[in-house]
């Protein structure tokens, strides 16, 4: 059922009982044209490109938990393009154009925010870093502003300007940039899948990809073998585990990020600000919550949940850039599994097994590239090659040297 | 603003009884009103005590709401306390012990409480079910930001943040013991008792300001005597048990791993202001061999039609505002119930002068014993009963009962309505680690399932909710954690107790109330049946889905009332067992946490160390100005009267270029290295070979990391055959020392060298420029040779100086000029920057900056932050050359991989402006100069600039494709962002000296 | 968490600097390494990739705030639950079969 203010309409009118389910819930046919593993926000726009614009439809989703129970729904909620090298930004840009056409296009109001992103920096080096960037985002059509420290006040005028440890001395602005509803992305895209035939199959874990003379043949899952040509993996913090099921090791840690959201107050930050010099970004939802976060907890872990000292050095940021947060107090923590690649860019490619396509190494910045990471990684699977915007994220890089490396510390995943 | 008055007397208060100071009154005001309470009450039983019934507005409907709970799952009595910089919103008025002068202010509401005109919303309503927000405001596309979104995002957000920086202080702190104790209700008192009767070392946390959790709130009796006086004589026992600490006021928020809690002590929460050097909140770390969780259990609403009008409120809080509290809520109460614990809230009621008027018990069976106290109250008892819709607005009017499904409704008139319907364990901090709670048909909860490693549940928490149970496994759960800790005890007598009889049925919520109205299962989100009823429709029915499309646990209570009847519902409509439909997951804090406790002393300029070098002191008598280096300040430029930092770095520049000056480089990590295999190890850590440098020599070094990019670089002195000084960046001094660590500790164990760090022993400064050999003479003791022929460039000696400091001196430049550093232990290092500045005033010595020395630097075309930016090859530096293939080093073969060694890649260059006048800026990037600014024609960028007074314009340093081999040729440098597009020429990267015969001279 | 440090007892991890999977071994450095060529798989191994296991992982942390010596941490990433901690140095000793 299309949503509309007809439809809303007559259902208020009704009471409210006859929505339809946003999606079926169908039992797993004994094989597809395509199967995506994993039911995340990657995993589900790639089905839904797959069927929009490739006209592949016989398509399953299979999903261990719930629809959207990876880190769709546990990000701080940031879209934004302001990135540094060549690799990276026309894909970057791609996602944030697709964003911009969403709700139209999925018919879901995913609250697609564009308030803007502003990343403060605090000396001459970072200064001129965030000059190189934002250079590079104009080079590609890319809007981008330099504003100093009197641009960034009229901004955020609650920022710490007075005794801040790391002086505000101006920041680069993307207006552009902004939140999403991170819980709706999932859903939207489950929704629209669904509508155009792909079958969502949630509690289905995959035990096992069956291959045979290099060629994959499907996916073992916990009800039961599912036969595929073609299969597709979005598994994020899981991609190393289930990539060993074919055998593959890959350049990849999985981290933990924790993510926080305060108790809601009235209108307070208006854009979401990225703080350099302390780790840390933040933004307000829509319902009011302040919406917030830092570096990773910097070691292995599979758990989805982090620990006190990272807890404590969000918190110390977030007074630090703005001592008015003090005495508002974090309603919850959690923490998301990042698929944290050794360059800090992520994989979209074809693998060394015929029909077997591979999209992860997100790091903690998967969810603004939820759109165009599942166009790509729908156009690779259907043409079985590469597009243009995902050519640089290639899995050979690493043996190659054609790193993407925007932080440049290296091989070292607990950095970037 | 109001006019002062004075307070009248509480209307509601009862004449004896409770827990509370009668001989001491508290002034504090709501919503401007004045009022007056005691000593011992909450802002919520002050409420209660003065008759004040409505006091919040719901989040979506804004809907009247009045208190449904006395403790910290209070989902509607939210408030801004205090005001101004201190304004608290969202404070749940059932958590603020009161204190004099105490204000609160009604949130989410306009203009008034009574009066809220966004209760229009309430209208609305059949259109604002579950889930609307995704299916609306998307036409037209453009209205979503311009007018839907402000909209939404004003009316939403429940309390205003505060004004200005917090005035008050906040502290972290770390505790250790053997036994942690969550909680002082009988279970938690009896654990900490018998863990420390042992010796161990025991925390007992309590969130509330009295100990004895519901000892406070019920009529019960421990050995003969009321259970508060027993509560209290426990406490006394504890505290002279030395090893016992009792944190009153203390929530524990989280579980972490090994043993780790968060927990926050509100230190003057319960008064105005903290006292001089008092913190106003402390945020613990507490790390305990052991734990026992006694954290007792919350009560269950019954969802019915219009159960959230203000007073219709839970059983346990009722009995616990007028046992503890000496707080009438209302005069004519009905009772709800499930069960037995309805005749004690009516017996409760009833002593405390409120006219129960009816018992509403869902029970099919009349329930004897309740017959013996409806009769004993002269109150009707109506067994297979449930209230079926509630009336009134401001406050509950009247209340239908009738079976459940719907017939046999009677009206019954009344200002209170209490509800009872089971407990709900509060399993919370059980499940942090991920521990999943576990279904108990028999309980109708969720009870603890996988503990945390080391914790232990007792009482109501683990579903043992009778009185007896709970002292009793207190009591076990307590020995038996110290016992696991280590220490040895005996098993204590349990006390004698009420026994309670804890028979009765849960209620499960209908997706539509049979009584009509709205009926809430999250009060504070505006969650009702129907909207559980829509995901469900929608297919929105795993728990996290329906919580997520709903809202439902998502408010400041985090679904301490509501989540059992929103999962129950859920699960009854998928024809499940709450058990097979799982509960969501529990997430620290478990109530909300000031983000300032958790922040405590690192805020301001205390956010992060700052380091200052050996002479900082020295530099700011100087007058100069401080910029950030990472953690460092170091002088940027030390200014003359009328000078901007230009015209100070041109003068400091030109002083040093014809005469001599001096700058504090201690900044720079100095990494000593001895052993047998020194040398060995230098050769792999470094891309070029150490092993072949003399002693008192000193050497560039150029560092890889193993992916082969240029990690650091610096200079390697040797000090001795087997000792060698290292030197780092400012930025990698840290990664250095650590990658040195592994290497030794991890790749080559075998090689016998240490390594230790000696940034912060010594003091180094540059001597630069041709006079420099000038002034270390003068400043050398006698009979040290400084000659060029004793130290030619890039020589290493020990040097004495001024008069026995032992100092070392190297010569070497990174001005170009004849320079050295000289190093001396660090507390020297402000006394050598003066005794250079005084032996040197004849020589026309200047103290420059790090502006100055970049600009010389540039001038060189030596490589720093911008040209190492990690992202660099050796060759990109133009230093390709250097590294040795003859040798293991760390890098050596990555650094051969195909795109390191592409032709293609951006490579080091020097550029001057064309136009004298133009300024040129880092991070422009090259474009041809015929070439649109588009990424295609992305030639590379700026790295490094500075304005040379020999070139007479800005000059700098770049990456550029074909770089080196396009000098003599125009680029431009295009600055989109800064609005700068200037014509530069290509040139080496060096622009003084290139021969060097200045710094060998 | 907490980290048995064999030299210091056990300590909060925020006085520790993680680095990574301990099972990586650094090849022969003086391997023939051919400009222009791709990276060889005993190089990618130690470098780039990693089982990254739901499970025991055998990790290298730096005391960095303690006593400074690198240690090898069992430590189940599902649970962060740890096993146990050793020197890295007289693990590598042992590894490389020289005395310690």
């Amino acid at each position: 059922m299309r949503y509309s203010i007809f439809s809303l309409l007559s259902e208020a009118l009704r009471g409210n009982t006859g929505w339809q389910p946003a999606w079926r819930d169908p039992e797993p046919k004994a094989s597809y044209d395509a199967i995506i593993v994993g039911g995340g926000g990657h995993g589900l726009s790639t089905a839904y490109y797959l069927a929009k614009e490739h006209g592949l439809t016989n398509v399953a989703v299979v999903e261990k938990g719930y629809l959207g129970s990876g880190n769709v729904g546990r990000n701080t909620t940031i879209i934004r393009s302001n990135y540094l090298l060549p690799g990276n930004i026309p894909f970057y840009e791609h996602s944030l154009k697709l964003w911009e056409g969403l709700e139209q296009d999925i018919n879901y109001n995913a609250m697609v925010s564009q308030r803007g992103v502003l990343h403060l920096f605090e000396s001459d080096g970072t200064r001129d870093a965030a000059a190189r960037r934002g250079n590079a985002m104009r080079l590609e059509g890319v809007d981008a502003e330099l504003l100093d420290r009197e641009g960034v006040r009229r901004l955020a005028p609650m920022l710490d300007f007075d005794s801040a440890r790391f002086p505000v001395m101006g920041g680069l602005w993307q207006p552009r940039g902004g939140t999403v509803r991170h819980d709706a992305v999932a859903w939207g895209y489950a929704r629209a899948a669904d509508r155009r035939g792909v079958d969502l199959i949630q509690n289905c874990e995959v035990t096992g990809i069956r291959v045979e003379n290099g060629r994959v043949l499907g996916v073992e899952t916990t009800r039961g073998f599912i036969g595929a040509p073609k299969v597709g993996l979005a598994c994020a913090g899981n991609s190393s585990r289930v990539a060993a099921m074919a055998g593959l090791q890959l350049p990849i840690e999985s981290h933990v990020l924790q993510a926080f959201v305060s108790e809601g107050v009235k209108p307070l930050v208006d854009q979401v600000i990225i703080f350099g010099a302390g780790h840390f970004y933040i933004s307000q939802s829509d319902k009011g919550g302040l919406v917030f976060g830092g570096d990773i907890d910097r070691y292995n872990s599979y758990a989805q949940r982090g620990n006190l000292p990272v807890i404590h050095e969000v918190m110390e940021a977030a007074v630090a850039l703005m001592p008015s947060v003090s005495r508002l107090r974090v309603l919850r923590q959690w923490g998301g599994i990042m698929d944290m690649s050794m360059d800090g860019s992520p994989i979209i490619d074809k693998t060394p097994i015929a029909g077997l396509y591979i999209n992860c190494g997100w790091c903690i910045g998967g969810f603004k590239a939820t759109p165009a990471s599942g166009w790509c990684f729908a156009h690779t699977i259907a043409r079985d090659e590469p597009h243009r915007l995902n050519a640089a994220y290639r899995l050979d890089r690493f043996a190659t040297g054609d790193l993407i490396d925007e932080a440049g510390t290296g091989a070292t995943p607990n950095l970037h | 603003m109001t006019t002062p008055q004075r307070p009248l007397p509480a209307s509601h208060r009862l004449s004896a009884g409770g827990l509370i100071d009668r001989s001491a009154r508290v002034a504090f005001r709501f919503d401007g009103i004045a009022y007056e309470g005691h000593p011992g009450d909450t802002l919520a039983s002050a409420l209660v005590a003065n008759g004040v019934r409505l006091v919040g507005r719901s989040f979506k409907y804004h809907r009247p709401r009045g208190l449904l709970a006395a403790g910290p799952e209070e989902p509607n009595g939210l408030v801004e306390l205090r005001d101004g910089a201190r304004r608290e919103p969202n404070t749940r008025a059932t958590a603020v012990e009161l204190f004099d002068g105490l204000t609160a202010t009604s949130q989410n509401r306009w203009p008034s409480l009574r009066l809220d005109l966004l209760g229009i919303n309430q209208i609305a309503a059949p259109l604002l079910g579950a889930g609307f927000y995704y299916k609306t405001f998307m036409w037209p596309a453009a209205f979503w930001e311009k007018l839907y979104e402000p909209l939404i995002r004003r009316a939403a957000g429940l309390g205003r943040a505060p004004i200005g920086p917090d005035p008050d202080r906040y502290e972290t702190a770390t505790a250790h013991c053997d036994v942690l104790v969550v909680g002082s209700g009988p279970a938690g008192l009896m654990a900490a008792l018998t863990a420390g009767r042992t010796g161990a070392r025991v925390i007992l946390a309590e969130d509330d300001f009295v100990l004895g959790g519901r000892l406070l709130a019920d009529d019960l009796e421990i050995e003969g005597r009321p259970a508060r006086d027993w509560a209290g004589a426990m406490q006394a026992k504890l505290e002279a048990m030395p090893e016992v600490r009792i944190l009153r006021r203390t929530t524990v928020f989280g579980v972490f791993d090994h043993g780790s809690y968060g927990a926050v002590e509100r230190v003057a929460d319960h008064v105005g202001q903290p006292g001089p050097h008092q913190p106003r909140q402390r945020a613990w770390q507490i790390v305990a061999k052991r734990s026992v969780l006694c954290a007792g259990a919350l009560e269950r609403p019954i969802v019915f039609g219009d159960n959230d009008r203000p007073n219709v409120m839970l059983a346990g809080a009722a009995r616990s505002y007028v046992n503890r509290f000496a707080a009438r809520p209302g005069d004519r109460a009905v009772v709800a119930t499930t069960g037995e614990d309805g005749g004690r809230t009516a017996l409760a009621l009833q002593r405390a002068g409120i006219n129960v008027i009816a018992i509403a018990d869902a029970r099919a069976e009349v329930s004897r014993s309740l017959q013996v106290i409806a009769d004993h109250a002269g109150t009707r008892l109506l067994a297979g009963s449930v209230p079926l819709r509630a009336h009134g607005h401001g406050c509950v009017q009247a209340v239908d009962l009738g079976r459940p499904d719907g017939s046999g409704r009677q009206t019954f008139d009344c200002d209170l309505v209490v509800m009872s319907n089971g407990w709900v364990p509060t399993v919370h901090l059980t499940s942090h680690l991920g521990g999943k709670p576990a279904w108990d048909a028999m309980a109708g909860a969720f009870l603890p399932g996988t503990l945390p490693p080391g914790m232990a549940v007792a009482g109501a928490a683990a579903g043992r909710l009778s009185l007896d149970e709970c002292l009793t496994s207190g009591a076990f759960a307590g020995l038996e954690a110290a016992t696991a800790a280590g220490f040895d005890g005996t098993a204590v007598e349990v006390p004698r107790a009420t026994r309670e009889d804890q028979d009765r049925v849960a209620l499960v919520p209908t997706p539509k109330p049979v009584g009509g109205g709205k009926a809430f299962i999250d009060f504070q989100n505006d969650v009702t049946s129907a909207d559980i009823a829509i995901a469900h429709r929608e297919a929105f029915r795993s728990v996290e889905h329906l919580k997520r499309y709903t809202t439902l646990g998502m408010a400041t209570d985090q679904g301490k009332t509501s989540n059992l009847n929103g999962l129950a519902l859920m699960a009854a409509l998928s024809g499940k067992t709450p058990g097979e439909a799982g509960t969501t997951t529990f997430r620290p804090p478990y109530t909300p946490v000031a983000i300032g406790a958790l922040a405590g002393v690192h805020t301001g300029k205390a956010f992060k160390p700052t380091r200052l070098t050996p002479a900082h002191g020295w530099a700011r008598e100087q007058g100069a100005v401080f910029v950030e280096v990472g953690p460092w300040l170091r002088a940027g430029w030390f200014p003359k009267a009328g000078e901007d930092w230009l015209a100070a770095c041109n003068r400091e520049v030109a002083a040093v270029r014809a005469g001599v000056g001096i700058c504090d480089v201690s900044t720079l990590g100095k990494i000593d290295v001895q052993g047998p295999d020194a040398a060995l190890f230098l050769d792999r850590i470094y891309a070029n070979t150490v092993s072949t440098l003399p002693v008192g020599k000193v050497r560039y070094g150029l560092m890889l990391r193993e992916d082969g990019f240029v990690f650091d670089d610096g200079t390697v002195a040797r000090l001795g055959p087997e000792h060698f000084l290292v030197t780092t960046t400012t930025a990698n001094a840290a990664a250095v020392l650590g990658h040195m660590e592994h290497a030794l500790q991890w790749t080559w164990p075998t090689l016998d060298v240490t390594v230790v760090s000696a940034t912060e022993q010594w003091a180094q400064f540059a001597v630069a420029g041709p006079r420099s050999r000038q002034l270390v003479a003068r400043l050398a003791d006698p009979g040290q040779d400084v000659s060029n022929e004793a130290l030619p460039f890039m020589g290493a000696m020990p040097l004495s100086l001024l008069g026995g400091v032992p100092g070392r001196l190297f010569r070497i430049s990174f001005s170009g000029e004849l320079a050295y550093e000289l190093g001396v232990p660090s507390s020297w290092g402000d006394a050598l920057a003066r005794a250079l500045m005084g032996a040197g005033r004849d020589l026309g010595v200047v103290a420059y900056g790090l502006e100055a020395m970049n600009v010389m630097r540039v001038e060189k075309g030596h490589p720093a932050g911008g040209e190492l930016n990690g992202q660099t090859t050796a060759a990109d530096l133009g230093m390709g050359r250097l590294v040795s293939p003859k040798k293991d080093c760390v890098g050596r073969v990555m650094a051969t991989r195909p795109a390191l060694v592409d032709p293609q890649r951006p490579a080091l260059v020097g550029f001057r402006a064309v136009d004298a006048k133009d300024t040129v800026t880092a991070g422009a990037h090259f474009i041809d100069v015929d070439a649109p600014a588009t990424t295609a024609n992305d030639l590379g960028h700026v790295t490094s600039v500075a304005y040379s007074q020999g070139e007479g314009r800005w000059i700098g340093l770049g990456l550029m494709k074909d770089g080196p081999r396009r000098h003599g040729q125009r680029v431009r440098a295009w600055d989109g962002v800064r609005g700068r597009d200037v014509l530069v020429e290509l040139c080496p990267p060096c622009f003084v000296d290139p021969a060097g015969d200045r710094m060998r001279g | 968490m907490r980290i048995p440090c064999p030299h210091c007892g056990e300590r909060g991890h925020e006085e520790f600097l993680y680095l990574g999977d301990a099972g990586v071994r650094r090849p022969d450095g003086m391997a023939e390494a051919k400009a222009g060529e791709p990276a060889s798989r005993p190089w990618m191994d130690y470098v780039y990739l990693r089982p990254n296991p739901a499970g025991v992982h055998r990790e290298l942390w730096q005391h960095v705030h303690g006593c400074r010596a690198w240690l090898v941490v069992t430590r189940d990433t599902r649970t962060h639950a740890i096993s146990g901690a050793e020197d890295a140095r007289t693990v590598a000793l042992a590894r490389d079969g020289a005395p310690a």
